[in-house]
């Protein structure tokens, strides 16, 4: 037992530190502010959720697609938890691509509930050419996709500073203090009131980073509420377990002696 | 497997004089006659039996789901995390499952090294696991291919490049392995292939691996033979089936802990961007499990040699057997190799902290020393140990331990008075 | 001998085995579950039509949950028709009314009650839809009069949104 814990505590020392040396490419550890999400029984605030849904659509959907939600993911349990009505006039408000019609044209139609959210440009090249030749990248899995995950992406959203003096940035470029290298080609969009909350809350560019990173984390991860509250049960049953097998055991062995 | 099964009910009965499947399997589990000293270490062959049985079942599941399709992988992935009925739990698990299993398989390989599970009479059955480890690091690196992330675009970009180090017909073999120039949709399609066959080898090496084990029986801490059926022994069925039970159990809690809470810290965050054959991350780290070899690969300056190397450090395990001259199995019992086996041990981890580094300056330097040790290990220290070494007293039988010299003198002093 | 240890020995030997077994077979579901419908499936649960294309004796098929849709607008010759019928005749009894809510638009699964095959529209001897599989005959309520098919074809659920769109499902 001794050697055996040696050994599991020398191997998680080995991810742990294989995971921080990998990610220590020069870069500001970001902000952490706290989030409802974490923790063994964390959960999504709903209403945080629901402004965030309204600053992707307003701010970053311009150049942001999602591909990987649909509009009915709004409605569903452990997300935003729209009501199908206000989901079914938000997708309407957006166009799609509908079949073809009888020239073999193809309409635009206002989307349902079951059509994928709607892309900002038809093709990456479209994307490109629009924004100075960087594609912005789909959100649908930001979080999960970068290193610092919630943190990161809320800090990047508020590390717009001036240039230090002496640096020379290209067109298109600006200064974040929490990209890499300092330099980053998406431009500071969330100052204060870029959008006008329906439910009243102040549109500070802390509130809307906050809110719209809380929304990208239930994008990266719709099951998050699920999954915690399944592995707490799973958790408990397996402790549970593991103490009469522990007592089973020791009686088996106490007979055979 | 002395005494014949008998099934008590008549279907059992007809079923087993024609085909005494049931009598095989009873005689496995049940009396199979096990020695009574065995720790906690002897209980991951179980747990790595749940490992595969666990993998072959979720990947047999995720596979109605998944599409082996260059365009089409990595939302099909999505789409079993997001739309499937409980598809992010068994995805999870399968890939969680990955990693725990080799987690499972270095611990279940380090008691064999430490307690000398490998010598005479059991070198095929440590043969044999060298040959599920191999295709256990096949079956995986396939595996993370198949997400089609940058990590598993790139993952096998490199590791198939590797067999462009073989002269005159490299070219033509990386070509031929990816069904192109380049790594696409055709090497997808076969990767996926491969890694839904492999598992069903590996099933079958482990049933020859059991085999195999169940004619000597198991090894102990105490590394000597044990008489079967004498005091030294205790059936199997139930002392150990539920001692493996229990350590399974603690194992799922780890397991849980991971799936449930953490199912993406073992994971690269870059695999969770689509493969982009135009643009490679910054900076490539294959799986945990595979960063020792990783870094044997790149401590050597050649590309050829570098492959050699890597191969060798694997190809080297099955030799084990013949490269410890020692006559003396556990450790316990061999005070000098105790210290080198915990070396390597050590010096394994090291390499696989340094195959998570920037391969250059002192970190290349210090691969190259890990890497000659790593390999010193089996062709200078273990030979030469078995000559040198003054090894302990081993023990006739198990229930007769080795006094030691204060309790002789104790026990002679105390006949005296 | 004593019982009593013995007893609470058993105790503990069931309640793990017990346990084990709930765990066990509460871990088969996940994986009986993920061949169930999935959410990407049941968001396509139902369709919305347009009606406004479709002239009196013309009918179009649209797909539904993977299964074809007739909707047919009847001719007041098909409604009278389809409303004459006895019941007695009927080896599936079920009046006209029950079966169109609107009876100018007839909405049918057009899948063949006896072994899955699509019918043919306007064929067969009652001037409805014919099975070519195995030769079922339906009315112009869809109703089954001769053949192997042991029942009507079946009404989806549907509602009238407006007087020009209708909801399946």
């Amino acid at each position: 037992m001794q050697y055996l814990s040696k050994l599991l505590i020398l191997i998680f020392l080995n991810i742990a530190f294989f995971q921080i040396s990998v990610q220590a490419a020069e870069m500001k550890e970001p902000l952490h502010p706290e989030w409802s999400f974490e923790g063994p029984l964390g959960k999504f605030e709903r209403a945080s959720l629901q402004r965030g849904y309204q600053v992707y659509t307003e701010v970053c959907s311009g150049c942001h697609s999602m591909e990987l939600l649909s509009y009915r993911n709004l409605m569903e349990e452990g997300g935003p938890e729209f009501s199908e009505a206000q989901v079914k006039a938000m997708a309407a408000a957006f166009e799609v691509k509908g079949a073809p019609d009888e020239y073999g044209d193809v309409v635009m139609r206002p989307a349902i509930l079951s059509d994928k959210f709607a892309s900002p440009y038809e093709n990456e090249q479209q994307g490109r050419a629009a924004n100075g030749g960087a594609y912005p990248p789909d959100l649908s899995v930001m979080v999960k996709a970068r290193h610092g995950g919630a943190d990161y992406v809320y800090s990047l959203l508020l590390g717009y500073e001036d240039a230090p003096e002496g640096m020379i940035l290209d067109d298109g470029v600006y200064y974040n203090i929490y990209a890499k290298g300092q330099k980053i080609a998406m431009p500071q969009l969330l100052s204060a009131g870029a959008v006008e909350y329906s439910d009243g809350t102040e549109a500070t560019s802390e509130q809307m980073a906050r809110d719209v990173t809380m929304f990208l984390t239930w994008t990266a991860e719709p099951k998050l509420e699920a999954r915690k509250r399944i592995g707490f049960k799973v958790i408990t049953y397996l402790l549970i377990l593991s103490f009469l097998l522990y007592f089973t055991n020791k009686q088996i062995w106490k007979e055979s002696h | 497997m002395s005494e014949n099964y008998v099934p008590k009910s008549a279907v059992g009965k007809w079923f087993n004089e024609r085909l005494p499947l049931l009598d095989l399997i009873y005689g496995h589990l049940m009396p199979y006659p096990t020695p009574k000293n065995l720790n906690y270490f002897w209980t991951f062959g179980g747990i790595l039996t749940f490992c595969l049985v666990t993998q072959i079942v979720t990947g047999l599941v995720l596979a109605m789901h998944y599409v082996a399709d260059a365009d089409l992988a990595f939302a099909s992935v999505e789409h079993i995390m997001r739309d499937v009925n409980y598809g992010w739990l068994l995805r999870y698990i399968h890939a969680n499952g990955a990693s725990l299993f080799f987690m499972a398989v270095y611990i279940h390989m380090a008691r064999s090294m430490f307690y000398g599970s490998y010598k005479e009479p059991r070198e095929l059955i440590w043969i044999i696991g060298v040959f599920i480890f191999l295709l256990m690091i096949a079956t995986a690196f396939m595996g993370y291919v198949l997400p089609w992330g940058q990590m598993s675009f790139w993952g096998a970009t490199v590791i198939t490049n590797l067999f462009s180090a073989i002269p005159i017909v490299g070219e033509s073999v990386t070509n031929w392995l990816w069904g192109g120039y380049a790594v696409g949709s055709p090497l997808l399609t076969r990767f996926f292939t491969l890694h839904y066959l492999m598992p069903f080898l590996i099933f079958a090496l482990v049933i020859l691996h059991v085999w195999a084990l169940h004619v000597p029986g198991n090894n102990n801490p105490e590394g000597i033979d044990v008489v079967k059926g004498s005091q030294d022994t205790v059936p199997f069925h139930p002392h150990y089936v539920v001692k493996d039970l229990f350590a399974l159990v603690v194992f799922l809690i780890i397991f849980a802990g991971f799936v449930f809470f953490v199912p993406n810290l073992l994971g690269h965050t870059d695999n969770y961007i689509q493969a982009n054959p135009l643009q490679t991350p910054e900076h490539i780290v294959p799986e945990w499990y595979f960063l020792p070899f990783y870094a044997i690969l790149r401590a050597v300056p050649d590309k050829l040699g570098g492959v050699i190397l890597m191969v060798s450090a694997i190809a080297i395990l099955a030799f084990l057997p013949w490269l410890d001259t020692s006559k003396v199995r556990s450790a316990k019992y061999r005070p000098l190799y105790k210290q080198f086996v915990w070396l390597f041990f050590a010096n394994t981890i090291f390499l696989g902290y340094l195959g998570a580094q920037v391969a250059d300056g002192m970190y290349l330097i210090m691969g190259r020393i890990a890497t000659v040790y790593y390999f010193a290990h089996f062709i200078v220290i273990l030979p030469l140990l078995g000559y040198i070494e003054k090894t302990k007293p081993l023990p006739k039988s198990l229930s007769e331990p080795v006094l030691s010299k204060e309790e002789k003198e104790i026990i002679a002093s105390g006949a005296t008075t | 001998m004593s019982d009593k240890p013995v007893t609470r020995r058993n105790f503990l030997y069931i309640t793990t085995g017990t346990f084990t077994a709930a765990g066990a077979a509460s871990l088969v579901w996940p994986f009986v579950d993920q061949m169930n419908p999935d959410a990407s499936v049941k968001a396509l649960a139902s369709t919305e039509v347009d009606l406004r294309p479709i002239a009196p004796g013309q009918s179009i098929t649209v797909l539904w949950r993977g299964k074809p849709v007739f909707i047919r607008r009847r001719t007041p010759e098909e409604i009278s028709e389809a409303k004459a019928v006895s019941l007695d005749e009927l080896p599936d009894p079920q009046d006209d009314a029950a079966r169109a809510k609107n009876p100018e638009w007839l909405v049918m699964v057009g899948i063949c009650t006896h072994l899955g095959c699509i019918p043919l529209g306007q064929k067969g001897e009652y001037n409805g839809w014919f099975c070519p599989c195995h030769g079922s005959h339906y009315d112009t309520s869809g109703r089954i009069r001769k053949g192997p098919a042991p029942s009507n074809l079946e009404i989806p659920d549907y509602v009238f949104l407006n007087d020009n769109t209708i909801k399946i499902g």
